[in-house]
């Protein structure tokens, strides 16, 4: 295990809700370091704290206690604004609830996080995101709003979405969670393929024991503790 | 375009109803606003029209002397304010050639005419009438007051021989065209003149009462030869004359009275109008303000989830919060462009159905496109800051709360 390659490290984190009163304790000292390249599965059960681990790990939340570090470097004592920054640039999200935003197509959805880092669209932008909506199989339906697409397809666009500024690591909660198994068992293979291509590290939360079996490594969590 | 555009443009095309309503909101208020200044501009600027049609701008007179030297003349004496005014005598501006050309040099002064005027009477038969003389250098006077424009008969032509009188005082004396009348005063000087032209000025005591001479005929017959009573002058901006009247009175050491002054009551009249005016602006941009702001609101709750996608692929604060104030001010903007047509075509279609019976409008409204530019300006910075509090309250939305909600 070389120091030097872990995408993201995380040292005895604690997590609790509620400050005085009613407090909920979540997690409870989660040790856990993800290597460039791995493709790892989250399970657990329902209330166990994966979605609360992987919004953590993607910035979007701050543990009570602990440390998390990305590609080598502590977050922290950074700002809001320098997390949103750091998101922007190392981090691709997959929600349980796809979340495209629905006013735009879903060539556009893609173009997203390109246009948030480059501030205003381009053709470039486009290519790209016609490209990577391509390798999701959606090439017919670039111009379609995420209304007029079906679950699948809308977790696809999504997918393609997060890879669109080629980010280090890839956080996916529950992508296959209300899709049928064939569904399921495509997009499981897309993002395994987009991980062998590019080296794309991987944290994927999913209930289905089949798909984690298909994964390089499991990471269990029960309340709140990692098991395995 | 940049993308806080496209973000801030994509969500007011998709919430169609509610930038319709916030859209309608601003189109009804600039409208009003328009509406209201352009038939209040109007209104007040037909009565100023009016009122200066026989006015100067600045009347320069002899300066108060007698008071003065009262009150120089023994200070122990506690001055009582009751200092009368000598009885009759005309005095004359001294100089006044010279102030006269003086005044002509400045920039802001547009024309300079002397005047001698004075009571006297108007006798044709037996019918003898009071009048106010008013000797004048014809030339200068009409570009005071645009006589000729009221000529009703004859013309405005007054020479040695010729006068011209009141369409009222004529109906009076009984005289048409070319009758004789004689002008007489308290001491007893005269003379005859001839009625070369008859006007209408539409103010009756004027109607009755002026009687043009000339310059030197008026002199004589109130025996202030080689003197004037007054300077008319007339100012290029109308607005200014209090100004330049206190300019001209500290500089020429005369008294000088502005129309505004002579005018003091209509000048009330006119400030307290649109003082209302702006009252019921004032109160019309505000609600359009809370409705823009508790729309806003709505909607920025709506994006709640938007907002936290965007917010989990990088978008920073800062932009968020530019986004919805976009809004505002895409909102703000297009109502006022729409609220600027509505206004305009109000005021036209009033001003084409309120007509007095010989065809001229009522108000003569006014339009102007400084006025659309204010109105605009006005709204869209308005609708801006209603947009501050919501856009704020977007900018603050948790990622967390937004992605884990569905
Ligand atoms: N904002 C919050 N305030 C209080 N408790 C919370 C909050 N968010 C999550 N929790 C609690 O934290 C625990 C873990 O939630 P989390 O969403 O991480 O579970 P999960 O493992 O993702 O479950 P699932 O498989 O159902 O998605 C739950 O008991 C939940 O009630
Ligand atoms: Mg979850």
């Amino acid at each position: 295990m070389t120091e030097t390659k872990a995408i993201i490290q995380l040292t005895d984190v604690h997590k609790q809700y509620g400050s005085d009163g009613i407090t909920t304790k979540v997690l409870h000292g989660i040790d856990l370091t993800l290597q460039q390249g791995e493709f790892t599965a989250l399970i657990g059960p329902s209330g166990s704290g994966k979605s609360t681990l992987l919004n953590i790990i993607g910035l979007l939340e701050q543990p009570t206690s602990g440390i998390i570090e990305v590609q080598g470097s502590k977050t922290g004592l950074l700002s809001e604004d320098e997390l949103t920054a750091v998101r922007g640039r190392s981090l691709g999200f997959v929600f349980q609830f796809h979340h495209l935003i629905p006013a735009f197509s879903a060539l556009e959805n893609v173009m997203m996080p390109l246009m948030l880092a480059q501030g205003r669209p381009t053709s470039a932008q486009r290519l790209r995101a016609e490209e990577l909506l391509t390798r999701v199989g959606l090439a017919d339906r670039l111009d379609f709003k995420p209304g007029k697409l079906s679950g699948g397809q809308q977790q696809r666009v999504a997918i393609a979405r997060a890879l669109a500024l080629n980010p280090p690591l890839i956080l996916a909660d529950e992508p296959t969670g209300n899709l049928d198994t064939a569904a399921a068992d495509e997009i499981f293979k897309l993002l395994r393929e987009v991980n062998q291509d590019s080296g794309t590290t991987f944290l994927i939360v999913t209930h289905d024991p089949r798909l984690a079996g298909r994964c390089s490594r499991v990471v269990e969590l029960v309340d709140g503790r990692i098991v395995t | 375009m940049r993308i806080e555009w496209l973000l801030a443009l994509r969500f007011l095309r998709e919430g169609r109803a509610q930038t319709f309503f916030m859209l309608g909101g601003v189109t009804m208020g600039v409208g009003v606003i328009v509406f209201l200044t352009s038939l209040i501009t109007g209104l007040q600027r037909s009565i100023i029209e009016k009122t200066l049609g026989t006015q100067a701008h600045v009347v320069m007179r002899p300066p108060d002397d007698e008071a003065r030297r009262i009150i120089k003349a023994d200070r122990s004496l506690a001055v009582s304010a009751n200092v009368e005014r000598r009885a009759q005598r005309l005095s004359s501006i001294l100089q006044w050639q010279q102030i006269m050309r003086d005044l002509e040099k400045r920039p802001e002064v547009t024309a300079v005419s002397p005047l001698v005027a004075g009571p006297s009477f108007a006798i044709r038969g037996s019918a003898t009438k009071s009048v106010a003389l008013m000797g004048i250098d014809p030339e200068r006077y009409t570009r005071i007051v645009p006589m000729p424009s009221f000529m009703k008969e004859g013309e405005f032509r007054v020479t040695a021989n010729d006068t011209a009188i009141g369409i009222d005082l004529a109906r009076e004396l009984g005289v048409t065209l070319g009758d004789k009348i004689r002008l007489q005063t308290a001491d007893g000087r005269s003379e005859t003149v001839t009625v070369a032209g008859i006007f209408d000025v539409g103010i009756r005591d004027l109607n009755r009462r002026w009687v043009f001479i000339t310059l030197r005929s008026a002199q004589n017959l109130l025996d202030l030869v080689g003197g004037v009573s007054s300077l008319d002058v007339t100012v290029r901006d109308l607005f200014t004359a209090e100004i330049i009247s206190e300019q001209l009175a500290g500089q020429t050491g005369l008294t000088a009275e502005s129309w505004m002054k002579t005018n003091a009551q209509l000048m009330v009249g006119l400030k307290s109008q649109s003082a209302s005016s702006y009252l019921i602006q004032f109160f019309v941009i505000i609600s359009v303000a809370f409705g823009i702001a508790s729309v806003l609101v709505v909607s920025v709750i709506q994006k709640t989830r938007e907002v936290g996608i965007l917010r989990a692929m990088g978008c920073s604060r800062r932009r968020i919060q530019r986004i919805f104030l976009l809004q505002g001010g895409v909102v703000g903007l297009t109502g006022s462009l729409l609220g600027s047509g509505l206004g305009a075509l109000l005021v036209t279609f009033f001003a084409k159905t309120a007509i007095n019976p010989d065809g001229t409008p009522v108000f003569p409204v006014v339009l102007e496109l400084n006025m659309f530019l204010i109105a605009a300006g006005v709204a869209t910075i308005t609708c801006i800051l209603a947009a501050a509090a919501p856009a704020a309250r977007a900018a603050r939305l948790d990622p967390v709360v937004a992605i884990r909600n569905a």
